[in-house]
């Protein structure tokens, strides 16, 4: 358990020293999204529509910017090979760097969510819908894409062999967070949209760790 | 029998596009893909030939 | 691993005299044939109950034909996604690079009759659904399973090391296994547009007889030519991979 907080604490110690990377991915995550009401105008029910679709797609689009730095640097200095050597279970530290992505990553966007969602003028109860859905979905997303950034880990045109691996994997997450964001703005239910999201989450909990080690000592050896 | 005359079978009922873009297509594939193994097979093949006669001609000379 | 284990005689430890790339190669050579004569075979049967027995439809006329070559498709895709990801869990588990190899050979032929799935799927829905394409489950499950054969390609060919390509493709092709039950179950577990399966293990099938056996006979079709490109293909990738090999470079056609 010390050894996964230590992990953690190190790698947000290391975002902190560099903090341009990862501002830089939120950066694009606000920007990106304020695009589309600044290319559609103020058609305000257009707006309302779409905005699941294009926030959800960001934020898909911003963790996978994030996931290049999630091995790569480790993987360049000789720190992941020590951790493999380590008493310590591997997964139990890989385990750590994907929960560190996620503070980094994915919780930022998750407390950006109001903010964003207010341009597209979406109301108090959709807003906390996808408050949830985002805080459900992104751990989601960072456990499956730390599978394609250890998969890919050093390879030539990593970034986007890492996009075409892991964007396909990621389709089901879009479909079931915007889901239940639409279905909150129309008034339907979303207990349904949840469950699955619920679901996949603990799928990609007990999973993803395991096939990132896996992939991992791949790329080590 | 099913059709009245060649003419009938190729109309399909109406439906001659969409019918035979999917038939075709697959048949399309199913040649093309023999195809590209073969030639993928003939390149290593030649790439091999070439690589054994570098070899003999470094050891042997010319002859 | 040769014939020195099986002096025993136990037929099961025969096989693995061919799980080295030298003995499969000749044995992939023979059997190619008599996979392409019974492709032959059955695609001749299939089309012609396809075109000349199976009645016409009551509701689609005669444009349901295309479920002939959409569904076999369609299982087979499916199929040879789950058959490639054994051979690759197998060449990770066991460290063979036959298995692996396999693996690779298998993924563009499954890429293909996942191609051929959606494109047949998207000429069969314009006319009867009035639209090319829908993002219900299965439709969607099925661009996914495209898009999983593109990465498992891209990734072996991006990793020059061909062992580590062989185990990275693995994992994804094991990660991507959860999809397949997906497009299969996904008609059952959600009423959106694609039809209720017609086919299942445990109930009579809800079509005419003639239809289902056109059906079966064009997805033999489809599986015994899958197994003969796959053969061939790997017969290639043997002698790409094997190339430094004594007994490749004693081989006619090469030396």
């Amino acid at each position: 358990m010390s050894a996964l907080l230590a992990v953690i604490r190190r790698d947000l110690l290391l975002v902190m020293r560099r903090k341009s990377e990862v501002l830089t991915i939120l950066f694009f995550f606000v920007i990106v999204t304020s695009l589309f009401p600044l290319g559609i105008g103020a058609d305000t029910a257009l707006l309302r529509k779409i905005a699941p679709g294009v926030i959800w797609v960001t934020a898909l689009l911003s963790t996978m910017l994030g996931l290049q730095r999630l091995f790569a640097s480790d993987f360049a200095d000789g720190t992941l090979e020590q951790m493999a050597l380590s008493p310590t279970p591997l997964t139990l530290l890989v385990g750590g760097k994907i929960a560190a992505h996620w503070l980094v990553c994915g919780l930022p966007l998750v407390l950006l969510a109001p903010v964003i969602g207010l341009q597209f003028d979406l109301d108090a109860s959709t807003l906390g819908t996808f408050i949830l859905a985002l805080l459900i979905g992104t751990p989601i997303l960072s456990l499956i894409g730390a599978i394609g950034a250890a998969l890919t880990l050093g390879v030539r045109g990593g970034g986007v062999l890492l996009s075409l691996l892991v964007l396909p994997l990621y389709i089901p997450v879009l479909i079931f967070g915007a889901g239940a964001v639409y279905a909150q703005s129309v008034g339907l239910d979303v207990g349904g949209h949840f469950s699955v999201l619920a679901a996949l989450l603990v799928l990609a909990l007990f999973f993803a760790p395991w096939a990132t080690t896996a992939a991992v000592r791949i790329a080590i050896e | 029998m099913m059709w009245n005359s060649p003419a009938d079978f190729l109309a399909m009922g109406g439906y001659a596009l969409y019918v035979w873009s999917s038939f075709g297509l697959c048949a399309l594939i199913l040649i093309l893909e023999p195809i590209a193994i073969h030639a993928r097979r003939k390149a290593i093949t030649q790439r091999l030939r070439r690589e054994i006669r570098a070899e003999k001609f470094d050891k042997e000379g010319m002859k | 691993m040769s014939s020195t284990i099986g002096k025993n005689g136990n037929q099961f430890i025969h096989w693995f005299k061919f799980s080295s790339p030298a003995t499969f190669y000749p044995l992939a050579g023979k059997l190619i044939p008599f996979f392409w004569a019974l492709a032959i075979i059955f695609g001749i049967a299939g089309l012609w109950i396809s075109f000349f027995v199976a009645p016409v439809d009551a509701v689609q006329g005669q444009g349901y034909r295309i479920i002939f070559i959409h569904v076999p498709a369609s299982w087979m895709s499916m199929f040879i996604y789950i058959v490639m990801a054994v051979w690759a869990g197998l060449g990770l588990v066991f460290n063979t690079r036959l298995s692996a190899m396999m693996a690779q050979a298998l993924a563009p032929t499954g890429a293909l009759m996942a191609f051929i799935s959606l494109w047949t799927g998207a000429f069969w829905g314009k006319p009867m659904w009035g639209a090319w394409w829908v993002w219900d489950a299965r439709l969607t499950s099925e661009l996914i399973l495209l898009f999983l054969y593109l990465g498992f390609m891209a990734l072996q060919a991006s990793i020059d090391d061909p062992r580590r390509a062989d185990k990275a493709g693995a994992i994804l092709a094991l990660v991507g296994v959860v999809n397949v039950p997906i497009i299969y179950f996904s008609v059952k577990w959600w009423n959106t547009l694609h039809q209720g399966a017609s086919i299942s293990v445990d109930k009579a099938p809800s079509m005419a007889h003639t239809m289902l056996l056109g059906m079966l006979l064009m997805a033999l079709c489809l599986w015994m030519y899958s197994i003969a490109v796959a053969l061939m293909r790997v017969r290639a990738i043997i002698l790409e991979r094997e190339s430094h090999a004594d007994w490749v470079r004693s081989l006619e056609g090469v030396k």
